[in-house]
């Protein structure tokens, strides 16, 4: 509690805790796992959160803050602050995110290194420090997954970022309302060649080469159909992709079954580890900062559960927080690598995670950023999947982009939950991009998806 | 004469198995030549690249695994992993309930199609057809309609287990002697006592032979059914070891999985020489 005793107190200089709001580490343990004894406490431990809160959006930069902070007074701030923004309401709205209804939960995931949070977040106490009592469980495939989250035997899962927009629009299944709650990664895939093929780099020569994807409704189909393409390859006519699970890969690689592959790592890392391929390029070369992976769960979930869905995201947004930062990374390497988790060398998922990795053909490479964690769902993800179905055919007919993206990608509140957890959300969740030097306008979809020059229907 | 033929065939038995492993040990124990590396990055790569070591493990590997699971069968450390024992016990106990709900359905369902010549002609072809559908094609029906992956992993042994009983059964209670039914008939016997004192003795061999059949198949089923499942089971070991690579733990799994099912096969084989008679 005593973390809450000066609520306008700011943030020193020499402030140790992790989310950089409390005097240290133990304060700051201590406010995240304080409950309080009665309902006069509770509402007052409010009030004073919001009011700080709501300071720390008002004048963001901590030095000047403080320096506000001891010019005018607390209370006269206080004071000021509450005649020009309802925080009663606003309290009350956020004594509402009160006890979880359903502690114990299930969330699935796949084995590859893109589930990072939603796997770390078990050994290493996020969900705990959130009230939930959270078993992670290892799904066969992506078809599997989708299943089971939709029979609610999952109460969230780890799902490819278009998985939810397909399961809401209903292509490749019954439509059942998903959302993604966050991004889990960013980045964090690349194109495998076999070495067979080492002097085939051009992906003009590609023609008639067999290549394995982990799902149709993935960003790893969308960007090899798009890269591709780029290269005046078309991915139905002049090569052969096949939907293939990750953990398969590197066997079908190894078997010649396969000539590549465009996945998630470490399923990537793995084929050059053993010796069967060769890193051909990064998927963060095509779209730096692309979504990969999300955090997704059922609209039911998210109405019947609240304060748990407010939970369980708090937990994956701090954890992701957590996973974004360099320094940590080795350390999560090697909670994540146990056959209960990843099940993989933690040579292999270093490589991937700290970005000083062999590249399969004799020279090692360094890029911290060859995977990243932010946990946005920026709407403007979403409208480009949806034009890339559209572009190949997986939507037939018209398609609100722009309604569907705000749906199913929950922007609001991921930053809501965001700016809980101390970090900064984007200011936009519409923000433009290009892929491979052609710029994005999330605005003009229709046209974006109109534009290419190979496209079905 | 017997015996030394039974002596002979156990010496014959150990030859094979040590020409097999010996064979296995040359064919992975050589190492193919590998290029020149630069250390740091030899570093990070694995064995398969650096030293040239066969992908394959050679038995010496296999058995020091074996020894390895041996020493902790039963551990458990949360959903994810078990041991090896623990895995075992999961897949037993589902073929069991699987293949118990088969025969509590198909040997009286059986009975009926063999004691009544229209139902069997009319059922034939249903029959004909559910035969020979393979465990994976139910799957996702089964997860679609039955929504829960567990109780959808035993309805697939069910459904697969069910069709060598009833037809076997069916066939016993039909091919039984015309002159022991007729006695039957000229001593008045009723239905039920005719069904369960003359029938069931009578294609008690049949019936078995369809249940041996049938417990093969369950534990076909079930490996295939827990690797697209996931969660816990042996078939779920193969698949965890499988993603990572191991394929020291899969031969392991492919032993022990061979083991488990001529322990089942064996065991109903027991049971079924208590039911045979000389004719």
């Amino acid at each position: 509690m005593s973390g809450f005793k000066n609520p306008l107190g700011d943030r020193t200089l020499r402030s140790g805790c992790s989310c950089g709001a409390h005097a240290s580490q133990s304060e700051h343990e201590r406010a995240c796992t304080a409950i309080p004894d009665s309902a006069a406490d509770d509402s007052k431990l409010y009030g004073r959160l919001v009011e700080r809160a709501l300071l720390q959006a008002i004048v963001p930069n901590p030095v000047q803050r403080r320096a506000f902070l001891q010019g005018v007074g607390a209370s006269t701030i206080a004071a000021a602050l509450a005649s020009i923004f309802p925080i009663a309401t606003a309290t009350e709205v956020f004594a509402q995110a009160g006890k979880p209804e359903k502690p114990d939960l299930k969330v699935g995931f796949i084995p590859i290194t893109c589930a990072t949070p939603i796997i770390m977040a078990h050994p290493l106490g996020f969900y705990t420090k959130q009230g939930l009592n959270v078993e992670v469980v290892k799904a066969a495939g992506w078809a599997i997954i989708r299943d089971r989250t939709i029979n609610n035997e999952f109460d969230a899962a780890h799902m490819l970022a278009a998985m939810p927009l397909a399961i809401s629009l209903g292509l490749g299944s019954t439509p059942i309302p998903m959302s993604v709650a966050a991004i889990e990664n960013v980045n964090g895939q690349a194109i495998v060649l076999a070495n067979k093929h080492k002097d085939k780099t051009n992906p003009k020569d590609w023609k008639g080469m067999k290549f394995a994807i982990p799902f149709d409704f993935s960003m790893h189909n969308y960007l090899l159909r798009y890269f591709l393409a780029e290269n005046g390859i078309d991915p139905d006519a002049d090569v052969q992709l096949r939907s293939v699970p990750p953990p398969e890969m590197v066997a079908n690689l190894r078997a010649d079954n396969i000539d590549g592959f465009l996945a998630p790592d470490n399923v990537a890392q793995r084929a050059v580890y053993d010796g069967v391929g060769f890193i051909h390029s990064l998927s963060k070369e095509m779209w730096d900062g692309h979504p990969c992976c999300a955090f997704a769960v059922k609209n039911d979930f998210i109405t019947q559960a609240p304060n748990t869905y407010a939970a369980l995201l708090r937990a994956i947004v701090d954890a992701t927080g957590y996973a974004s930062k360099a320094e940590n990374r080795k350390s999560i390497a090697e909670a994540i690598a146990p056959s209960a988790y990843l099940n993989a060398p933690v040579t292999v998922l270093e490589q991937v995670l700290v970005g000083t990795y062999a590249d399969g053909l004799g020279k090692v490479k360094k890029d911290p950023a060859r995977v990243d964690f932010d946990p946005f769902p920026y709407e403007s993800f979403a409208v480009w999947m949806v034009t890339q179905m559209k572009r190949w055919g997986q939507i037939k007919g018209d398609v609100d982009y722009a309604s569907v993206a705000k749906q199913v990608f929950l922007a609001t509140d991921a930053a809501k939950v965001m700016k809980e957890m101390g970090m900064t959300p984007p200011a936009v969740s519409n923000k433009t991009f290009s892929v491979m030097g052609k710029p994005f306008d999330p605005t003009k979809p229709g046209e974006y998806a109109a534009s290419f020059a190979i496209k079905r229907g | 004469m017997t015996h030394s033929l039974t002596l002979r065939a156990s010496v014959l038995s150990a030859l094979i198995f040590f020409i097999f492993v010996a064979t296995w040990h040359l064919a992975t124990s050589g190492s193919s030549s590998v290029a020149q590396m630069d250390p740091e990055y030899a570093k990070l790569m694995g064995l398969t690249a650096t030293t040239g070591k066969s992908a394959m493990p050679g038995p010496l590997d296999v058995g020091a695994k074996i020894l390895e699971h041996l020493r902790a069968p039963f551990y458990d450390r949360g959903p994810n992993d078990k041991g090896i024992g623990l895995q075992l016990a999961y897949s037993v106990g589902r073929v069991m309930l699987g293949y118990a709900l088969a025969v509590l359905v198909a040997v009286p369902g059986g009975f009926l199609i063999g004691m009544s010549p229209l139902m069997s002609r009319a059922l034939n072809p249903y029959i004909q057809i559910l035969k020979p559908i393979s465990p994976l094609a139910w799957m996702p029906l089964a997860l679609y309609t039955i929504k829960d992956s567990s109780v959808s992993a035993i309805f697939v042994i069910f459904i697969c287990s069910l069709w060598p009983m009833l037809i076997n059964t069916a066939f016993g209670v039909a091919s039984v002697r015309k002159e022991w039914l007729n006695v039957a008939r000229t001593l008045e016997v009723p239905p039920l006592r005719r069904a369960f004192t003359i029938i069931l003795p009578a294609a008690a061999p049949t019936i078995l032979t369809g249940m041996r059949i049938s417990i093969g198949i369950a534990w076909l089923v079930i490996v295939a059914a827990e690797m697209l499942v996931g969660g816990t089971g042996i078939g779920y070991f193969v698949w965890n070891e499988w993603n990572n690579l191991s394929i020291t733990n899969v031969i392991i799994s492919i032993l022990v999985i061979g083991l488990v099912g001529m322990l089942l096969d064996q065991a109903l084989a027991r049971v079924a020489r208590f039911v045979t008679y000389p004719d």
